[in-house]
């Protein structure tokens, strides 16, 4: 069926698309790379494509710099009661560089906003997609709008709520508004609008329990929607500079990109230092990436096919 | 729609769902209300005050005069042109540009395919801090490797400084951002060519329609939905582009990378004028919600 | 119904157990600082160690917390905003005395001032620290002058060092245009960039253009900007029409430091003694490629009037009286007694005393030092530190904005009137 040309054209759209794809690899390429190059190599005026030898000096900075504890448990709403509003640790971790415990504190607000909101959302799709009751279509339409709402529209009055809350500085205070955030609910609505109403007639009829309806019936049925959910929150807290930004200051509070973005403006001269920090930043969400790539990809798709 | 619409309309069923239908909304109402809506509405009522930082300062009722001075403000003017010119370019060209990748790249072996995509998919995991570090080094004016290669292979004659030109630096801020955005429409794109009905693409091309035909009239109102959802997630995408101009240009040269978004951070952060803040807060709300609106409307048409 | 609402408490509480918040510190004993990065004072290692001899002389804990000079001040205000403000912060007066201070977040240390203190400091220094109403928001510790920095190798090659005299660090006007003229001959490309994509090292530009023709940023009050001079006008048509001036909106101080050390330029406006010092890439002194980096004072027609930096201590008031004193006594020990020697160590500047405490002889601190010892042939070249005039943050705002429209072609005295509207409006 295909002609002379068409392969000919095909082999030059292949080749335009190799170029592409290579220039969209190179800032990994150039992380990765420059984190293992000596300074005379990485300050180099011409570009040094690979390392002449490979330095592990840049990691040892890195660790040196800005110690933390490893973990802090604080004794839950303690900050509402103690003496000066600050939550009283009951458990506090052993010293470690500032880098690790960033890193603890990016893997757990990604992974704690990804189980409330797909929780939240679960529940409260199922709800608006099956449940007919008063103020339905008046919470639906204002999920709708503040949708599309950019976060730094509301920056200002969310900084002073988290301060009266006494959440300013804390991991929960990127994490709730992320969970705020309408998306998930309207995700899993429309998955859950396929759910045949016979089948929860049948289990009403039966004599199960909300609860039960929900666990057995309804959450087997919308579980492809939530683990696009999943992966979909995941991706987006981890990479939510913005959020982290306005609400994070204290160095054990960081997370990773914020941590490269503090060493970037502190240490403008040493850059290898800095491609040392932007690699553990981005290795570590590459890895889970390519590991759970199937499903990242079928949930993105679901998501837009549904939704 | 009315498939589990309950069928006993006794009052007591009602009121059993409305109990029931609310008890599972809770968790999600509670942090919706409490960190969206209640910060919503505090944005729109500071609006109208003049509200700024310091210790013994008090928010002062001034109506409207914050909506006032925001379009006598030449940096506000500016900056809604540049959100706008961000959005009005990138939002074209990323869904062109992931539907061309994607139909070059759908049919191929499952495992090129599924390189291909996770190669353009990278740029959006590694995150902007990360790719931003980049960035900066390729535009350098210096030793960029733009202006190496360019000035290596005869492209250019002089150095061109990227980011400090106000002709180039707006354009240098969306390809970054064309780069991070265009990982998830090749994804949807490359499923939903995969998705298209073959009987139909076959039963054309035994009827003789070249390979274009078959894209324009079997094809591509078979992707139709995805390429609405596509055009909704990307602008949201371009309106909140925010990380690469704060680490990158700060707005500059001379304002012509600002955006709204920056803009607001600007006034709240370095300027400390709250209720001019959120006014500007306000005008993108209703800008966005008239693009939502239209966006909606197109889907609804479909 | 029940497990669900089961489920939603665990959670909360779950949540709240590993809600990471700032340390406990339930006693007045407990203090935190917070401090941008001055010289060592941003190194983890070396502050810890005075801190902890803090704590052996008077039980006082610190916690410290290091700020960057690109997203410090909105942490502190946003923390100010959210009532979290730290009980201590180190940096200069242009922040502590006329922004927060200004703002009514500091504590008045007027009362931690003797006259013996007063006669004892550098009198630039004492000023600066002083509001117009006899408030003291800052109390200092050292100080140093900016300056800019040559390529010497670079120089030597083009014929220019004979416009350099190398015995007090000081050049004129009409040597730098001719430097400008044999650097720009010898290589065809930039020798120095005013670079303005932002307020990093922004002091470098502001006192390069002030120097050249003897111009001043504020008047002598401190009360009205006066970049709209004849002479900074001059300044700056001069060096928009010099030929290997770069006005470059891509880069910031820092970035111009480091193209300085990879060799591309050959001079640079954002330069002072911890630069000298530095060793991060090359030993000390030297850039990259091992050239010779030499400090050099701002070309000026007479006498240059170097841009200062006064760094000190301020307390933030939260309104906890105990916890006022003990920051009180924080700042004597580090300021004005036993932990002043090590304080001026950390920040590699100067002292601004000759003695602190019961007799500690601060004049030879840095004794030992060649490149210290050299240096401080500049400090009597420091100038009025006119950073804490109103509306400062605008006005750095305005600053960069106006060397960037000028650097895109703009004609100079409108950009300048421009600014001048702008700040003075």
């Amino acid at each position: 069926m295909l002609g002379k040309k068409s392969k000919l054209s095909r082999i030059i759209t292949l080749a335009i698309i190799i170029l592409l794809a290579l220039l969209f690899t190179f800032p990994l390429y150039w992380i990765i790379t420059g984190s293992f190059k000596t300074p005379k190599e990485v300050n180099s005026t011409t570009p040094v494509w690979w390392p002449s030898e490979f330095t592990m000096k840049n990691y040892e900075k890195l660790m040196s710099k800005l110690k933390a504890p490893l973990y802090e448990l604080n004794i839950p709403f303690s900050q509402y009661f103690s003496e000066d509003g600050e939550p009283v640790a009951a458990v506090t971790g052993p010293t470690v560089p500032g880098a690790v415990r960033w890193l603890l504190n990016t893997v757990w607000m990604a992974v704690a906003a990804m189980l409330l909101t797909c929780i939240t959302s679960a529940l409260a799709g199922y709800s608006l997609a099956k449940k007919r009751f008063i103020g339905r279509g008046l919470i639906f339409t204002l999920i709708v709008c503040a949708m599309a709402l950019p976060k730094q529209v509301i920056l200002i009055p969310l900084i002073r709520e988290m301060s009266s809350l006494k959440l300013y500085d804390t991991i929960s205070a990127v994490i709730f508004p992320i969970v705020g955030w309408p998306f998930g609910v309207f995700l899993i609505k429309q998955f859950a609008e396929s759910i045949p109403g016979e089948i929860l007639e049948a289990a009403r009829i039966d004599g199960a329990g909300e609860m039960r309806t929900f666990t057995q019936i309804v959450f087997p049925m919308i579980k492809p929607g939530v683990g696009a959910l999943a992966i979909f929150t995941f991706i987006n807290s981890w990479n939510d500079y913005f959020m982290q930004l306005i609400m994070l200051s204290s160095t054990k509070n960081l997370t990773i990109s914020l941590g490269i973005a503090k060493m970037q403006a502190e240490n403008s001269t040493d850059y290898g230092l800095i491609m040392a920090g932007a690699a553990l930043a981005s290795v570590p969400i590459i890895i889970v990436f390519l590991i759970f790539q199937k499903y990242f990809t079928r949930g993105i798709t679901m998501g837009a096919v549904k939704g | 729609m009315g498939a589990s619409a309950p069928r006993l309309t006794s009052r007591k069923l009602v009121m059993r769902e409305t109990v029931s239908g609310y008890l599972f909304l809770l968790p999600s109402l509670v942090f919706f209300l409490v960190f969206v809506i209640y910060p919503m509405f505090m944005c729109i009522y500071t609006s109208f005050f003049d509200s700024n930082m310091g210790k013994n300062t008090t928010d002062v009722f001034i109506g409207l005069a914050n909506y006032k001075e925001l379009f006598q403000d030449q940096i506000f003017l500016g900056a809604l042109k540049n959100t706008l010119i961000i959005v009005v370019v990138s939002v074209p060209t990323v869904c062109a540009f992931s539907l061309w990748v994607a139909t070059a790249i759908y049919d191929m072996k499952p495992a090129l395919t599924s390189a291909f995509r996770c190669i353009f998919y990278l740029p959006v995991v590694t995150g902007s801090v990360a790719v931003t570090v980049v960035w900066k080094w390729m535009y350098n004016n210096y030793y960029g490797i733009f202006n190496y290669v360019g000035k290596s292979m005869g492209f250019i004659e002089k150095n061109i400084n990227w980011l400090g030109d106000a002709k180039y630096a707006l354009w240098c801020i969306i390809l970054i951002l064309f780069t991070t955005s265009v990982g998830q429409p090749i994804v949807l794109y490359v499923s939903a060519l995969g998705n298209v009905d073959q009987t139909l693409v076959e039963a054309a091309e035994v009827d003789g329609a070249n390979r274009r035909q078959v894209f324009w009239k079997i094809k591509w109102p078979q992707i139709m939905p995805t390429t609405l959802y596509i055009l909704i997630i990307t602008t949201i995408n371009s309106f909140q582009c925010f990380a690469l101009i704060q680490l990158l240009t700060s707005g500059g040269p001379n304002h012509s990378t600002d955006t709204i978004m920056y803009y607001i951070y600007y006034t709240a952060f370095k300027l400390y004028r709250y209720g001019y803040g959120n006014a500007m807060g306000v005008v993108l709300m209703i800008i966005i919600a008239i693009l939502s609106a239209i966006q909606f409307r197109m889907g609804q048409e479909k | 119904m029940k497990k669900l609402l089961a489920m939603v408490l665990t959670l909360c509480m779950v949540f709240s157990l590993c809600a990471i918040g700032p340390a406990a510190s339930a006693d007045a004993q407990e203090l935190t600082l917070w401090t941008y990065p001055i010289g060592k004072w941003g190194d983890s290692a070396t502050v810890e160690a005075m801190m902890a001899d803090f704590e052996a002389a008077t039980g006082i804990k610190v916690t410290v917390e290091y700020l960057d000079y690109t997203n410090g001040d909105d942490q502190v205000n946003t923390a100010l905003e959210g009532g979290a403000a730290p009980d201590l912060i180190m940096e200069g007066p242009e922040r502590l005395v006329a922004n927060w201070g200004v703002k009514g977040y500091m504590v008045d240390l007027a009362d931690l001032w003797d006259d013996a203190d007063k006669a004892e400091v550098n009198a630039s220094c004492v000023s600066a620290c002083f509001n117009g109403d006899g408030a003291c928001y800052e109390y200092p510790v050292c100080m140093t002058a900016h300056c800019m920095a040559v390529n010497y190798d670079r120089f030597v090659a083009a014929g220019a060092d004979q416009y350099l005299d190398l015995e007090n660090h000081t050049w004129t006007t009409d040597g730098f245009i001719n430097a400008v003229k044999a650097l720009y001959a010898a290589k065809n490309d930039t020798v120095a960039a005013v670079f303005c994509g932002g307020q990093g090292g922004d002091q470098g530009t502001r006192a390069l253009i002030n120097n050249l023709y003897g111009g001043t940023f504020t008047d002598a009050e401190h009360t009205k900007y006066t970049a709209n001079s004849a002479e900074n006008v001059k300044a700056l048509e001069l060096l928009q029409g010099l030929d290997g001036i770069n006005f470059d909106a891509s880069i910031v101080g820092g970035d111009e430091i480091n193209l300085f050390r990879q060799g591309i330029l050959d001079m640079a406006f954002c330069w002072n003694i911890a630069q000298q010092l530095n060793t991060d890439n090359n030993d000390a002194e030297l850039t990259n490629d091992g050239e010779k980096i030499v400090f050099m004072s701002f070309p000026a027609e007479g006498d240059a009037k170097l841009c200062g930096g006064i760094w000190g201590f301020g307390i933030f008031d939260n309104g906890d009286e105990a916890k006022i004193a003990a920051a009180k006594e924080f700042v004597k020990y580090f300021c004005d007694g036993e932990g002043t020697v090590p304080a001026v160590k950390a920040s590699t500047y100067f002292a601004v005393r000759g003695n602190a405490g019961d007799g500690i002889d601060l004049t030879g601190v840095w004794a030992d030092n060649a490149i210290m010892n050299e240096y401080t042939k500049l400090m009597p070249l420091l100038g009025d530190y006119y950073q804490v005039a109103p509306k400062w943050a605008e006005a750095r705002t305005a600053w960069w904005n106006m060397l960037q429209r000028v650097g895109a072609g703009g004609n100079v005295a409108d950009e300048v009137a421009a600014f001048d509207a702008e700040v003075n409006g």
